[in-house]
């Protein structure tokens, strides 16, 4: 049997989400299968053509509803779980947006699901981290059982572009919850690339001291074009937003380069970062585990070392 | 009675470093400390100051395992739940399962609020409260990092929650009606540290052993997990003595121009 495979697209209302064009990517790799797209929104169109613009999607179904006018899970699940019937496969991002919603889909759907998928061996085996990535386990579902799962994002390569895929406008029977409503979010605002597709990382860890400290990377980080990231211990110390938190319970990443400064490299940072190109760790403990995954390290003083570099770029 | 129920796995301890057994067929767990779940330590907590604010009156913690997870049910009540409820279950305990099973205590215990770590620390799964807000039709609001309650006003609102979840592009603020699923982030509590006092109390309070079949829920495996491996290691690096080296390094890789 052929697989069909749905992917709930990830989008701030006018912007498709990186994310899913690695869903793509994923779902592609599962043989023979015709891959669909769904845009939740209350106007889908224009992330609808970016959805179709994916190369191997075969078509964009475009859920319109006032409700979906922000992408909460309580709303979302009912409708995915009522389109979800000739699908084989429903697969979401694992970013916070796909781990919230996707478990509502499938317990909705009474499946189990598959939880970081970060390689695809058939239609009905897959692999995926566990224990924060210090162990890899196959997992097999029943061919009979459909499969409900996340994309580990930084395991894939994005879908090229150039397609053009049909949209479809289809209506579903769901009972949509008034019991959840969105209240705010506050996104901090930046003209630096997201961190979590940047190809280019500068992180800091608990070894800046201070948010003054911190601020500094910034200015490297723009020298490079990259994006900013953090340590949970320089977050927790307060230094960096949540939301800059890289590891195992923050941004699980994959740049072409990352540089580590400051940070020591506890396990679940670690976890963040392995599937990156090239780790450069900058710390002043030679012992600091962060040089045992380091393809370069230099041991040294940040403060004098960070603004040398800075000198020569 | 106004109540929390939270929910709480024992899990290999943080600090452990685990190992895949050489015939794949594993992590090897024997002998290596065991603790309640991080994340569920930081429910507990927020239950726990829910409570000493005044804003509920009992706290009931629950776990599905083997015997063993009395242990953690035990650490728990030191913490300061008021009751303890162990389901006994043996092998693995899929999140479906026990959502499930935490479905069926929820309407034995009909709490206002359910509260669960964001995640558990071996499996990574993060299914198990979302699951169960979608077989309790509930609102859920996973990865908080602040909760506040308001008792709403009798016969016009219904009582809410009003939480802010740690989301990709920062923080994400959603209003819930209770009873509600929440499940916790790193930053919404430092959970206490456990007295001696109180854990000598703790072997006096109430800890009540259920099983799935009594609860009526059947311990189905969906998934097969047919081999372990340790994850690729990384090639050995080098080192460098200083900036102009390291410049030097990067454009020798061809990561810079």
């Amino acid at each position: 049997m052929s697989a069909r495979i749905l992917i709930v697209a990830e989008h701030d209302g006018t912007r498709l989400n990186p994310s899913t064009a690695k869903c793509v990517t994923c779902a592609a790799a599962i043989a023979g299968g015709e891959i669909s797209v769904v845009v939740c929104a209350a106007q889908a169109g224009a992330v609808a053509s970016q959805a179709a613009a994916l190369q191997g999607v075969a078509r964009v179904l475009a859920l319109e509803h006032p409700a979906n006018a922000h992408l909460l899970a309580a709303v979302l699940a009912p409708q995915i779980a009522a389109l979800a019937a000739p699908f084989s496969h429903v697969l979401g991002p694992s970013t916070t947006f796909g781990k919230d919603l996707m478990p509502r889909v499938a317990a909705l759907l009474d499946t189990a699901q598959i939880s970081d998928i970060m390689a695809v061996e058939s239609a009905t085996r897959f692999r995926r981290p566990i224990y924060a990535a210090n162990a890899i386990v196959t997992v097999e579902v029943d061919p009979a059982d459909k499969v409900v799962g996340t994309v580990r994002t930084a395991s894939f390569q994005s879908a090229a572009t150039g397609g053009s895929a049909r949209i479809e406008k289809p209506t579903v029977d769901a009972q949509i919850p008034a019991h959840t409503r969105f209240v705010s979010v506050s996104a901090a605002k930046s003209d630096r690339p997201d961190l979590q597709t940047a190809a280019r990382v500068v992180s800091g860890g608990r070894a800046l001291g201070s948010a003054e400290a911190f601020k500094t990377l910034y200015r490297l980080a723009d020298k490079l074009g990259a994006a900013v990231g953090a340590s949970r211990a320089a977050v927790d110390a307060g230094y960096a937003p949540n939301e800059l938190q890289v590891g195992q319970t923050g941004k699980i990443i994959a740049p072409e380069l990352y540089i580590a400064i400051g940070i020591s490299g506890a396990i679940q940072h670690l976890t963040g970062i392995k599937d990156a190109r090239t780790i450069v760790a900058i710390n002043k403990d030679p012992e600091a585990p962060i040089f045992e995954v380091a393809d370069i390290g230099l041991v040294g003083d940040l403060f004098q070392i960070v603004p040398e570099i800075e000198k020569l770029l | 009675m106004k109540r929390i129920l939270v929910g709480i796995k024992r899990v290999v301890d943080y600090n452990v470093r685990i190992r895949v057994k050489p015939d794949g067929s594993g992590v090897a767990t024997e002998g290596v400390k065991m603790s309640v779940n991080p994340f569920d330590e930081i429910a507990l907590e927020e239950a726990l100051r829910i409570k000493e604010r005044g804003a509920a009156e009992e706290v009931v913690v629950a776990s599905i395992g083997p015997t063993d997870c009395q242990q953690q049910l035990r650490t728990c009540l030191a913490m300061g739940a008021d009751r303890a409820l162990h389901v006994e279950a043996q092998g693995i305990i899929e999140p479906l399962v026990a959502a499930r099973a935490l479905l069926k205590l929820v309407e034995r215990e009909q709490p206002f609020l359910v509260i669960l770590g964001k995640q558990a620390i071996d499996d990574d799964n993060s299914q198990t409260g979302q699951m169960l807000a979608a077989l309790w039709q509930r609102p859920q609001a996973t990865f908080a990092s602040k909760v506040e309650l308001d008792g709403g006003t009798a016969g016009v609102q219904p009582p809410r929650a009003r939480v802010t979840r740690e989301v990709d592009a920062g923080l994400e603020t959603l209003e819930v009606d209770l009873p509600a699923v929440i499940t916790t982030d790193l930053r919404l509590n430092e959970p206490r540290y456990v007295k001696l006092p109180d854990i000598m109390k703790a072997k006096k309070k109430p800890l009540e052993t259920l099983t799935l079949a009594a609860l009526g829920v059947e311990q189905r495996q969906r998934l097969r997990l047919t081999r372990f491996e340790p994850p690729p290691q990384r090639q050995k690096g080098i080192k460098v003595q200083d900036a102009a080296e390291l410049i030097g390094a990067l454009k020798s890789k061809g990561v810079l121009q």
